[in-house]
């Protein structure tokens, strides 16, 4: 009962956010129309739709770290947490009232880019569905770090954090806009040593049917789930000590 | 009348620092107690402890007969805290953020709107009950601020500075609704402006560095500093003042 109410309190509280909003659905949907259109003119393997969605999808959870970080940290600023530490609410009830909201909106906001790209033709198939699912681990990554960032972080730097760093280190560390090969070296080995790559390269594997590739990149985005989830619970159960 | 708040040798440090020391008073039921200090002298500390919000170091204290060493989700249950900033959910309209709160407490849909009417009329909240919070102004978010934190009918209730940033005659507005409550709850109230513990609390403490300087009512307090006014009488115990 409690955790519905949080939860239902959370969602109002971001998607009444109208700029959220716009960023969090329409930036992901802008970047699919625009490097679609690129691609139509000067054709790249990397921007075809098959290649292009699972990409572009991963890319659109990292909002969701953003979104936690400012609902909490600002739930912390304004003293609303204090007041709800005052009351018969458990830590259950308020990492889950936060997180499964942007869980469920990480889905939405994922099935939104795949109905885009159907109508920029790709074609409704299993593996379509596969890659959609695979969203999941990499939404609870996102989810766990924006927890982080707003148990630990004024609301400013949350959302400088979350906003601007996370973002454009998911953007540009994830293989999405430019294969890693070329680069190579360090910058590479760094990619693959993070969660992002793995997520959009199992979200490849899988739309191109070839689901035995989804492994290893699968164990690395779960490993990274477990530990970041886990690591936001221990992190969200201290601040409530603390304060 | 029964004791509400009994403090027993209530100490709390950070490392080395002590911000609570070794604190005893007993609050009585129904009681308006003013809490006073200059900033850093341990209030905010102490009623953190109080609502179980923090662990004290040692010493105890029991709310209603509750420890909030033993049994803080206990202490839960009887206490309401309305914090310094007006800690509401921003995006949510006023009837939502009572509604909210209600269900948190445990009441079901229907309990928790008619104890919404009953905020939102007793606080006169009508004109803005399905405006979001945030577009409310200062005073009107401390008047639902305070409403969320009675909407559990708490039989102790923290107000930590209610009307910080309010003009004169949003002060005296919220001072009614307190004189109000003081029938059916025990108040204990921080604040920096000194007129308003002094109209409002049937006793006040002062507190410096951690420690009680002082404990009666204003008159009490004036009268022991020897000085003519309250605020002398403050100024009198936290600059030189002793236990008294």
């Amino acid at each position: 009962m409690r955790i519905l109410l949080f939860a239902n309190r959370t969602t109002k509280e971001i998607v009444r956010d109208p700029i959220a909003i716009l960023f969090g659905l329409g930036f992901p949907i802008v970047l699919l129309l625009l490097l679609s259109a690129i691609n139509k003119s000067i054709p790249v393997d990397l921007f075809h739709i098959t290649e292009l969605t699972p990409g572009i999808a991963v890319f659109g959870l990292s909002f969701m770290a953003l979104f936690a970080a400012q609902v909490i940290s600002k739930d912390r600023e304004s003293s609303f947490l204090t007041r709800l530490f005052t009351t018969p609410m458990t830590s259950k009830d308020f990492i889950i009232g936060y997180s499964l909201p942007l869980l469920v909106m990480s889905i939405v906001q994922g099935i939104i880019c795949y109905v885009i790209a159907i109508l920029l033709g790709l074609s409704i198939s299993t593996p379509m569905f596969i890659a959609l699912a695979l969203l999941i681990p990499p939404a609870f990554i996102f989810v766990s770090l924006g927890l982080i960032c707003g148990t630990l972080l004024s609301e400013k730097a949350a959302t400088g954090l979350s906003g601007a760093l996370l973002t454009n280190l998911s953007a540009w560390l994830s293989g999405i806009w430019f294969d890693l090969d070329l680069v190579g070296g360090p910058f590479k080995t760094i990619a693959y040593a993070l969660p992002f790559v793995h997520a959009v390269d199992m979200g490849k594997a899988a739309m191109s049917g070839q689901y035995s590739d989804i492994f290893p990149h699968l164990w690395w985005v779960l490993g990274y789930a477990v530990v970041l989830t886990v690591l936001a619970i221990v992190l969200f159960k201290m601040k409530m000590k603390a304060d | 009348m029964t004791t509400a708040i009994a403090i027993n040798a209530l100490t709390k440090k950070y490392g080395t620092k002590t911000v609570v020391d070794n604190i005893s008073f007993t609050i009585k039921e129904g009681e308006l107690f003013g809490l006073l200090g200059v900033n850093g002298a341990g209030k905010t500390t102490l009623i953190k402890m109080l609502s179980g919000l923090t662990m004290p170091t040692t010493g105890d204290a029991t709310l209603l007969g509750k420890s909030v060493t033993q049994s803080p989700e206990q202490v839960r249950q009887v206490i309401a805290v309305s914090p310094q900033e007006t800690a509401i959910a921003s995006n949510l309209t006023v009837r939502e953020n009572l509604e909210l709160l209600a269900g948190i407490q445990g009441f079901n849909k229907e309990e928790g709107k008619r104890k919404a009417d009953e905020m939102i009329s007793q606080f006169s909240l009508q004109p803005f009950e399905k405006q979001r919070a945030k577009t409310l102004s200062g005073g009107w978010q401390r008047k639902l601020s305070i409403a969320i934190a009675l909407i559990s009918e708490p039989q102790i209730l923290f107000l930590d500075e209610p009307t910080l940033g309010l003009d004169i005659l949003g002060r005296r507005e919220l001072w009614a609704q307190i004189e109000k409550l003081k029938e059916k709850t025990t108040i204990i109230l921080t604040t920096h402006y000194l007129e308003e513990a002094e109209e409002l609390s049937d006793r006040i403490c002062i507190m410096k560095n951690g420690q009680m300087k002082a404990l009666g009512t204003a008159q009490e307090l004036i009268k022991t500093s020897k000085k003519t006014s309250f605020e002398d009488a403050f100024v009198h115990f936290v600059t030189e003042g002793d236990v008294q």
